[in-house]
């Protein structure tokens, strides 16, 4: 899995998911379409195009309520790769299972990648999964590190569910216990 | 071996673990709700799956339903809540439902009726799961895609945490709660601190809580990131539960009790991390800006630092200005519910502080129980009565403004004092204000229309 592709800045820490997707945009009932209501009350992040498939953003990304919503959102905008600082727990997971890559990157290369970024806003930013590396045009590359196990799930397509349900046996005899 | 409450209740639930990969760790109780479950039923009928154990699946009807009574004018939320009802009827789930007696929030609702039981694992598509913990539970919420997971199978995929200890030494100081309890530990943490981590909270101000105030400290957990909040099972857990709907009966209640027992951090068994807070020192607390971290002593000022970009931007947003108070401040609206306030001790809490009295003129007031059973209890002792008396909207259970998804939310730019757990941007409704605090603090702003210290209200200004 290799995403490349301009990418948005969206400067701050600790942004939450009724950010990323307002609660008044949960009453559905299907997973598609939810692109539209993405950072719907953020006006800095609405002027962008569509397009960028990377989103750059602080520490503690996706913090507060368990809404997969949030990644749905950003799947549907576009997104293919989150690069944080760090990430909220729930959001991490959430986002694996959607095909949407949590890259959590140090500070220090944070900092370079959004002055690469400010230079050159077009600037193609690569994500590749299997090599563990994010990498800038003509800039070197920044190793990540991933859960091996999402990785493996989405470099070979492979789904938890089905994962789990190979363990049926087992469930049965715990539950005889 | 010496083992944590966590490592017990986990070891317990492992089912499968192979190198490398996450453990399937087995789940006791799944809560189901209307907003995180359409998706995973549907991706159930998808792979042609049943549910697992309706037995151990329980539904409820909370973040959407109106609290104004029915029927339900929204279309939007009222095919939501057809759909859970009809997966529910399908799955042979127990579902209470919009007209039940015993519906409510749903963490509220599953210790009500004894669902909740110490060394279970608990999971529901909603971050503030974390409220079991309180009877010595491993809670946690979960995503949709895990709550198909669960529906299916049982089980979820599990990355073993880290453990954190939060010791609250010393006595919290009468006139503090609960809840300012937590505020304080989600200012020491701030909303990341406990990222990754389950947090055991252990010491005497936990100890002397009752288990109402226990699960309001748990379901803040979150709040400071963790994964969930647990508190080690006691005397006065077990007779909170006794006699409950759903607890083992009889001999095999006792047998239960004789096995809960056991559920405590052996003495030298080590966590991750520990946090040492003076309860003595806590006060009432208030939020000032745009997460739960944001918290301070409600007589202290507004934190000035002008090298803090996310404080400048939350400050902000709430219309505040570095370094001044917010005792006095005027406020619109007042929340009083959801699942971190809205049990029966916390309607007694802010009716004591209202008896008597009136809604300051101007200023809408929401009391919101946290199901039919806290709403009955709190009207058999007239409860319901003081609040209507005051001025007070009292309403039918659910999330309501927590999370202002159901017609219940505060309009742009107006500012309230909540009891519920989350002051984001725009969470109790778009371009709305809060300032979290103590039902306590919610019900004294109530009667003077500002944010008020409850120790001196009634004192002259």
């Amino acid at each position: 899995m290799n995403v490349t592709s301009h990418a948005v800045v969206l400067p701050g820490d600790d942004i939450d998911t009724d950010q990323i997707i307002p609660a008044r945009f949960l009453k559905g009932t299907r997973k598609t379409g939810l692109g539209e209501h993405l950072f719907a009350d953020w006006p800095a992040f609405r002027r962008h195009e569509r397009g960028a498939r990377i989103l750059v953003t602080g520490h503690n990304f996706g913090c507060g309520s368990s809404r997969e919503h949030a990644p749905w959102a950003l799947v549907d905008w576009g997104f293919r790769a989150v690069i944080a600082r760090s990430f909220a727990d729930i959001f991490r997971q959430n986002a694996t299972k959607n095909g949407l890559l949590p890259v959590a990157l140090p500070e220090a290369a944070c900092v370079r990648l959004e002055l690469a970024l400010q230079a050159n806003p077009a600037l193609p930013v690569t994500v590749d999964l299997a090599s563990e590396r994010v990498s800038l045009p003509d800039a070197g590359w920044i190793a990540f590190s991933i859960d091996p196990f999402a990785k493996h799930c989405l470099l070979n397509g492979l789904d938890e569910l089905s994962y789990i349900l190979t363990f049926s046996d087992r469930i049965t005899a715990h539950e005889q216990r | 071996m010496k083992r944590t409450l966590f490592d017990k209740i986990w070891d317990a639930h492992v089912v499968a673990e192979e190198a490398g990969r996450p453990a399937v760790l087995y789940i006791d109780l799944h809560l189901v709700h209307e907003v995180t479950s359409p998706q995973a039923f549907a991706g159930l009928a998808e792979r042609g799956l049943p549910v697992r154990r309706p037995d151990r699946t329980v539904a409820t009807m909370d973040h959407s339903i109106p609290t104004n009574g029915l029927p339900i004018a929204d279309d939007a939320a009222r095919t939501q809540l057809r759909t859970l009802a009809d997966n529910c009827r399908r799955h042979g789930i127990t579902l209470y439902d919009a007209d039940s007696a015993h519906r409510g929030i749903v963490h509220v609702i599953g210790p009500e009726l004894g669902y909740t039981q110490p060394g279970m694992t608990i999971v529901c598509g909603d971050s503030h799961t974390s409220t079991h913990g309180a009877f010595g539970a491993l809670a946690f919420g979960i995503g949709t895609s895990e709550v198909e997971h669960v529906l299916a199978s049982q089980c979820l995929l599990q990355t073993k945490p880290k453990t954190l200890e939060v010791r609250f030494e010393g006595a919290l100081p009468d006139g503090a709660s609960a809840k300012d309890l937590v505020l304080a530990m989600c200012a020491e943490l701030g909303v990341g601190g406990a990222t990754g981590h389950v947090i055991e909270y252990t010491g005497e101000a936990i100890r002397a809580l009752d288990m109402e105030g226990r699960m309001t400290v748990c379901n803040m957990s979150i709040e400071a990131g963790a994964r969930a909040g647990m508190i080690a099972p006691d005397a006065k857990t077990f007779a909170w539960l006794a006699g409950r709907a759903h607890v083992p009966r009889a001999a095999a209640w006792h047998a239960a009790v004789d096995r809960w027992r056991e559920l405590h951090t052996d003495d030298g068994a080590v966590f991750d991390r520990t946090v040492v807070i003076d309860a003595s020192r806590i006060e009432p607390m208030i939020t000032f800006g745009t997460n739960p971290g944001m918290g301070m002593p409600i007589a202290a000022s507004v934190p000035a630092n002008p090298a803090d970009a996310r404080l400048a931007r939350a400050l902000e947003y709430m219309g505040l200005t570095p370094g001044e108070p917010l005792l006095g401040r005027p406020i619109d609206v007042v929340f009083i519910g959801s699942c971190t306030n809205a049990r029966l001790s916390d309607m007694r809490a802010a009716a004591g502080v209202m008896r008597g009295k009136k809604v300051a003129a101007g200023v809408r007031v929401l009391v919101v129980p946290g199901s039919q059973a806290v709403k009955r209890a709190a009207e058999a002792e007239g409860l319901d009565r003081v609040f209507r008396d005051a001025g007070a909207e009292w309403r039918e259970p659910g999330c309501s403004m927590c999370i202002a998804m159901n017609g219940d939310a505060i309009e742009p730019g107006q500012y309230a004092v909540s009891t519920s757990n989350r002051n984001f941007e725009g969470r109790q409704g778009r371009g709305g204000r809060t300032f979290l605090a103590s039902p306590e603090t919610a019900a004294a702003a109530a009667i003077t229309g500002r944010i008020t210290d409850a120790r001196t209200l009634g004192e002259s200004p």
